[in-house]
């Protein structure tokens, strides 16, 4: 009963940190389902956020432009990727891990902002400074709920992001990473559509890491270690649950974001069960690999045997290409 | 209206695999021409082609459509210009996008893509009669992904995307060398019934030479980077495939089998 009683508690606070690992994965899913990329800027990008957020509501900026900032910061991190992709010519893996590397640096200089040095941690009390959000009012029922203030982010985040991938240069960006080749016939500049998604993706990143460092009261150098890891797992976790039910774009979006709730509740739920939280970064690796195997072990050793003429006309047609 | 000067293409310079692909090569096309290409592999044709969409620099030579040097311009900027269909039916188009979705990319080459939106509906309305010259029911299946599509169904596709926006240039790469011989004929019929409705100018290469004889005003026949052989107006008319095969044993190629059986 104790368990039970005890594991309900941390069910709203694992809810607030999966709906702001959500937006991460929303950036995430930009890059990696609709960009065909995995960026690994992201693990260097989360801080980032945190850190501009933090030193700007420190240094008396009011919390709006502390945001906006973040965002800003998070869309200079992608475009960095961005031209070490595509002028520069480094694989886009590579490019990822070379800026998140500089990150780390730039990280450790904007927390020790004023100070002439870096620093590698830097607090932030919500009773000194007027927070949006806080994991202290997780449980209380009113407007400073960080569970209200998170569905209202996702929530215009999804409306946003399903108007601008609708528009003509939203759909170059999908064409892009559905077809490279077909993009250029088109008159698409790939280069530009490439960049432009690693921006957005890294925007949303930071912004998310900018909540995260409100909600836990600091940012640190280490809070966006593996987040990759973490993004993926909620895009791919919610797929695997949801992609029979959620078909438009709009509910894709949101099946990133209940698939990163869903893991900070198991996460919850196995550290109750008194997994050492040193261990954490090992499951979470695991899980990954287990739920990107799916797909591919669904695909290989329990092939349906139901096939459309539609499915089957079409592996004829690909079948003649040399 | 196109103007092929001289252009030079070597792959892979300086490495055991050095390969030089075009050599020199001078091609004009007047307004209105439809050129059938033929040659043996590696005699340079899908290498023209690309040139000429610029796909790579060349190395040597000027590219001139309608009086724009276009040989140093990047190849989403020429795509304003032109319109391509490919050998591999996945190549022009994007599977996990709609068949609609696809068109609107194509009905906005050559501009700038904005903030507005991306599909309109009275596009789509257009597309359901345009789909409909087709003649494969893709008017009613607007919404599909182009992934559920066929081969066939793809490259007829690409074609009507390739002349949604009147090309000054249509490149044609083997666009039905990967269909089955029933298909392939009905994309060739599209072909041809688009090309004369909107008078294109159009280069299409093939590897049969009956349909190289078939279609189009003009013939031109490339070997080893260069073309050794240009037949227009009432001489194309004239050719049978023994001459064509003559030919091709004078510029001492090996026949490709597979051009004599078809």
């Amino acid at each position: 009963m104790d368990f039970i009683t005890t594991l309900l508690n941390s069910m709203p606070g694992a809810a607030a940190q999966g709906l702001i690992w959500g937006i991460m994965a929303i950036g995430v899913y930009i890059t990696y389902r609709i960009l065909d990329v995995a960026d690994l800027t992201v693990d260097g990008s989360l801080c980032t956020g945190g850190a501009v957020c933090v030193v700007m509501i420190l240094n008396g900026s009011p919390v709006w432009l502390a945001l906006v900032m973040a965002f800003i910061a998070g869309l200079l991190a992608g475009l960095m990727t961005g031209v070490f992709h595509t002028l520069c010519g480094i694989p886009a893996i590579l490019a990822g891990i070379l800026t998140q590397l500089a990150l780390y640096s730039i990280n450790l200089r904007i927390m020790g902002y004023g100070t002439g040095t870096g620093k590698n941690n830097l607090p932030i009390s919500v009773d000194k400074y007027d927070l949006l959000l806080s994991s202290r009012f997780v449980r209380t029922l009113g407007l400073d709920n960080p569970l209200i203030v998170c569905v209202a982010f996702v929530v215009v985040i999804i409306a946003v992001l399903y108007w601008f991938f609708g528009t003509e240069l939203g759909s170059s960006l999908r064409a892009t990473g559905a077809n490279q080749n077909m993009s250029r016939a088109q008159g698409i500049n790939t280069g530009v559509t490439k960049v432009l998604g690693l921006m957005l993706s890294n925007g949303f990143v930071a912004l998310a890491g900018a909540l995260l460092a409100q909600y836990q009261g600091f940012a640190d150098i280490n809070m966006g270690r593996g987040a990759i890891v973490i993004g993926l797992a909620a895009v791919i976790i919610g797929e695997v649950i949801f992609s029979k039910i959620f078909r438009s774009f709009a509910l894709k979006l949101l099946a990133a974001v209940l698939g990163a709730i869903i893991y900070y509740i198991v996460i919850q739920i196995v550290l109750r069960l008194g997994l050492n939280t040193d261990d954490l970064k090992l499951l979470t690796a695991l899980i990954v690999a287990l739920f990107l195997a799916i797909p591919f072990w669904k695909g290989r050793y329990f092939q349906k045997k139901i096939k459309t003429a539609d499915s089957a006309e079409n592996q004829v047609g690909g079948s003649g290409n040399a | 209206m196109l103007d092929v000067n001289g252009i030079w293409k070597t792959f892979n310079p300086g490495t055991p695999n050095q390969k030089t692909a075009l050599r020199g090569l001078s091609l004009h096309l007047n307004e209105g021409d439809f050129v059938t290409v033929i040659g043996g592999n590696g005699a340079g044709k899908s290498t023209m082609l690309n040139a000429v969409a610029g796909v790579f620099p060349v190395d040597a030579g000027t590219i001139t459509i309608d009086g724009v040097d276009v040989t140093s311009l990047a190849e989403h900027k020429r795509a304003k210009y032109i319109g391509r269909v490919f050998q591999d039916p996945m190549t022009g188009t994007a599977a996990t996008m709609q068949i609609d979705e696809n068109l609107a990319l194509a009905k906005r080459r050559g501009e700038s893509r904005t903030l507005r939106r991306g599909i309109t509906r009275a596009e789509r309305d257009e597309y359901h009669e345009l789909l409909k010259i087709l003649d494969l029911g893709l008017e009613d299946r607007l919404t599909a992904k182009v992934g559920l599509l066929s081969g066939g169904q793809r490259q007829a596709l690409t074609l009507l995307m390739a002349t949604l926006v009147r090309p000054k240039l249509l490149l044609l790469d083997e666009h039905t060398a990967a269909l089955d011989p029933k298909t392939a004929a009905k994309v060739l019929d599209a072909t041809e019934r688009i090309v004369n409705r909107d008078g294109l100018t159009t280069l299409m290469i093939t590897h049969n030479m009956r349909d190289a004889l078939a279609h189009g005003n003009r013939l031109v026949m490339m070997n080893d980077g260069n073309v050794i052989f240009d037949a227009s107006g009432e001489e194309k008319k004239k050719l049978t495939i023994q001459d064509l095969i003559d030919k091709f044993s004078d510029s001492g190629s090996a026949v490709n089998d597979s051009a004599v059986l078809s």
